[in-house]
């Protein structure tokens, strides 16, 4: 399987401003890739630079092997991009805006059935401007496949969405990657990164501070996984005391860390021998957004930090 | 430029424009409103009688004095003795041609005396065959004036030859009315409104709501979206100057010709305005510098150029100024088609409107970018 998407060192500068400050990473093709940061991070500035709408200061980027900003013409033919925001004419249909881009691709897609893919065929006839928010994006959606595009860029494609909408943009991107697409994706939603992705980048001040499966980058950057159960700080010392883990005392809870799931038995049955009251108790495992949180947060603390004159 | 993909994006633009029924009253009903307002405001109609400018040659005899009361007793005429020294009557049909009234009579020298002798005497009538109920209605005075003398001098019998006769002259070149250099002029203001108040706001609209990204996108070019906006001014513009030339004549009775030579500036027009709307916007930075580029640009035009006055009632030196407008070339070669039937004045117009369009049209397609740098 080779490589949809590769970047090596990429720089974008705004002046003084690095918006992207040397950034590295590969979307193998057919493959979902998410691209999650912070606002102001950087996100749609690469995007932007794949699709070709923005010329890079540094750095080397291609995409399906073509230069994206002097090739674009050649790459717009084999890429589909809802921009974040997706805008149209006011004045113009679903049906019409895809069969006005059906001659502009030299294609000869069904409107019908592209509209059926994004469940949008009952507003075929119905003029843009009287669309709701989530079936402007569906639009949006089913013009970037007009061409039948190998990698879709999805920015953002569900914000402002209801849970509904959501859904259906999600069954979308679920099956562009069965029809073998290569599919990348920037989001604010780190749920549906995790329920999406192959392969996920977190951006911050222009730089890559993760990346990999959800999986791996919960296991790098996440904490262990816990057995939580209500109880008092007497309970904690008891613990540790027995069992020799780590047990943490907060707000009223107890957290014992998990590292093996057959320690599990072993703290419930410690944790009815104390003899002291507890009351519901949970598994907990750090989710990707838990580790966003974190690794955002640490990194902004720190560069408050060293803002701090001695 | 692929013709298919400026065909597809034409039918977007006609689709929106004809969805949207402000923008189709404004380009199709404005015209005749402004064509009924000034034609009201300038042109006068219903002044109920015709004025008759008259040279008397024969200085004021008492005869001659006499049949000019007369005339102007019908009440259907109203005699003006022309001032002008310098008029001749070999000139005057030039000259009635260039008036406001272009209907004269000529007493000729020696009319009393032939008049008393009873020998015959011709009067010279100057009709304008463009205005065929002012000149009957003059026609008809002077004939029955002359035939009320011819009685009074007792000519009743079968054999009488009338002593008054008189032959009538077209006047000499064509006459034009306000209404007949409004329609072009019209014409001219909507080439030059339409497509520049849209293009600049376009331009702006487009990029501020990513149409203009999301159009990068796809294979369409700069050049094939504009040139299917040029297309669609240019029907645009046939279809306005066929609604202000029928309002025109239908309801002010204007003069025009309608050739074969209209259309060309009918063509170039929308070309170049439609360029420039489209590089006064992209020079511009925001929607409201674009607003304030395009009214900078377009506002000397909408008044100088001949829309609404003829240049050549300006004073000298704005007549200069209309000279660098390029509108100015437009109208002035709609006039000299519509109006004068002077090909080679109207060529020199059209070449000029032409480079123009050329320039300013390869000028935006170049400084106006969908993608950011």
């Amino acid at each position: 399987m080779g490589a949809a998407i590769e970047v090596h060192g990429l720089v974008k500068r705004y002046g003084t401003l690095a918006a992207v400050d040397g950034v590295d990473f590969t979307v193998p093709s057919g493959t979902v890739f998410s691209f999650l940061g912070p606002n102001g991070a950087g996100k749609t500035t690469t995007t932007e630079i794949l699709e070709g709408l923005r010329r890079r200061t540094a750095g080397s980027v291609e995409v399906l092997g073509l230069d994206p900003w002097t090739q674009a013409g050649p790459l717009h033919r084999r890429i589909g991009v809802i921009p974040q925001d997706f805008r149209f004419f006011d004045k113009i249909t679903p049906k019409e805006a895809i069969e006005y881009y059906r001659t502009l691709f030299h294609t000869d897609v069904d409107p019908g059935h592209l509209l059926a893919q994004v469940e949008l065929l009952d507003k075929m006839d119905a003029r843009y401007d009287t669309l709701s928010g989530g079936q402007k994006q569906k639009l949006g959606l089913a013009l970037a496949l007009t061409n039948d595009p190998e990698i879709c860029f999805l920015d953002e494609p569900t914000t402002g969405l209801d849970p509904h909408a959501r859904r259906a943009i999600w069954a979308v991107i679920r099956t562009l990657k069965r029809e073998g697409r290569t599919v990348f994706l920037t989001t604010h939603y780190l749920e549906e990164a995790e329920l999406l992705a192959d392969q996920v980048a977190i951006i911050h001040h222009g730089k890559i501070i993760a990346a990999g499966t959800p999986g791996e980058i919960i296991r790098a950057h996440g904490r262990p996984a816990r057995i939580s159960v209500e109880g008092s700080p007497e309970l904690a010392t008891y613990l540790q005391t027995k069992l020799a883990i780590p047990a943490v005392p907060h707000d009223g809870r107890v957290d014992v860390e998990l590292n093996d799931r057959r320690d599990a038995l072993k703290i419930l049955s410690a944790i009815d021998q104390s003899g002291l009251p507890w009351q519901a108790f949970e598994t907990r495992q750090d989710t990707l957004e838990d580790v966003f949180v974190r690794l955002v947060g640490q990194m902004d603390e720190g560069a408050l930090q060293s803002e701090v004159p001695p | 430029m692929n013709l298919r993909h400026i065909g597809a994006d034409l039918k977007v633009v006609v689709r929106t424009y004809f969805r949207n029924p402000v923008a189709l009253f404004f380009s199709l009903f404005f015209p005749i409103i402004l064509i009924a307002l000034f034609g009201l405001i300038f042109s006068s109609v219903g002044s109920g009688s015709v004025t008759v400018e008259v040279i008397n040659e024969d200085h004021n005899s008492p005869a001659s004095v006499a049949f000019l009361s007369a005339l102007n007793n019908t009440s259907v005429v109203r005699v003006a003795l022309v001032t002008d020294t310098s008029v001749t009557p070999s000139s005057f049909a030039t000259w009635l041609g260039q008036n406001d009234d272009p209907v004269g009579l000529v007493i000729p020298a020696g009319f009393g005396a032939s008049y008393h002798l009873g020998t015959p005497v011709n009067l010279t009538v100057f009709t304008n065959p463009q205005d065929a109920s002012a000149s009957g209605t003059v026609l008809g005075a002077v004939q029955g004036v002359a035939n009320g003398f011819n009685l009074q001098r007792a000519c009743g019998g079968q054999n009488c030859t009338p002593i008054i006769g008189f032959s009538t002259q077209n006047v000499g070149s064509q006459v034009y009315k306000y209404i007949d250099y409004l329609i072009p002029g019209l014409i001219g203001f909507t080439i030059l409104t339409s497509p520049m108040f849209s293009l600049v706001d376009i331009s702006s609209s487009y990029r501020k709501d990513g149409i203009f990204r999301e159009l990068s996108l796809t294979p369409l070019t700069r050049s094939e979206w504009l040139t299917s906006r040029v297309i669609w001014y240019v029907l645009l513009t046939f279809l306005s100057a066929a609604i202000m030339i029928g309002a025109g004549v239908g309801l002010f009775g204007a003069h025009v010709t309608l050739t074969a030579g209209v259309v060309p500036f009918l063509v170039v027009g929308p070309f170049f305005f439609v360029s420039l709307g489209m590089l006064a916007g992209s020079v511009a930075k925001t929607p409201e510098s674009a607003a304030l580029v395009g009214n900078i640009v377009t506002f000397p035009m909408m008044f100088l150029s001949g829309t609404f006055f003829q240049v050549s009632m300006f004073p000298q030196y704005l007549q200069l100024f209309a000279r660098v407008l390029p509108l100015y070339y437009v109208i002035d070669g709609m006039n000299q088609v519509m109006l004068f039937s002077n090909t080679s004045k109207a060529l020199v117009d059209l070449l000029v409107v032409l480079v123009g369009s050329v320039v300013v049209f390869l000028l935006a397609v170049r400084l106006f970018k969908w993608r950011d740098e």
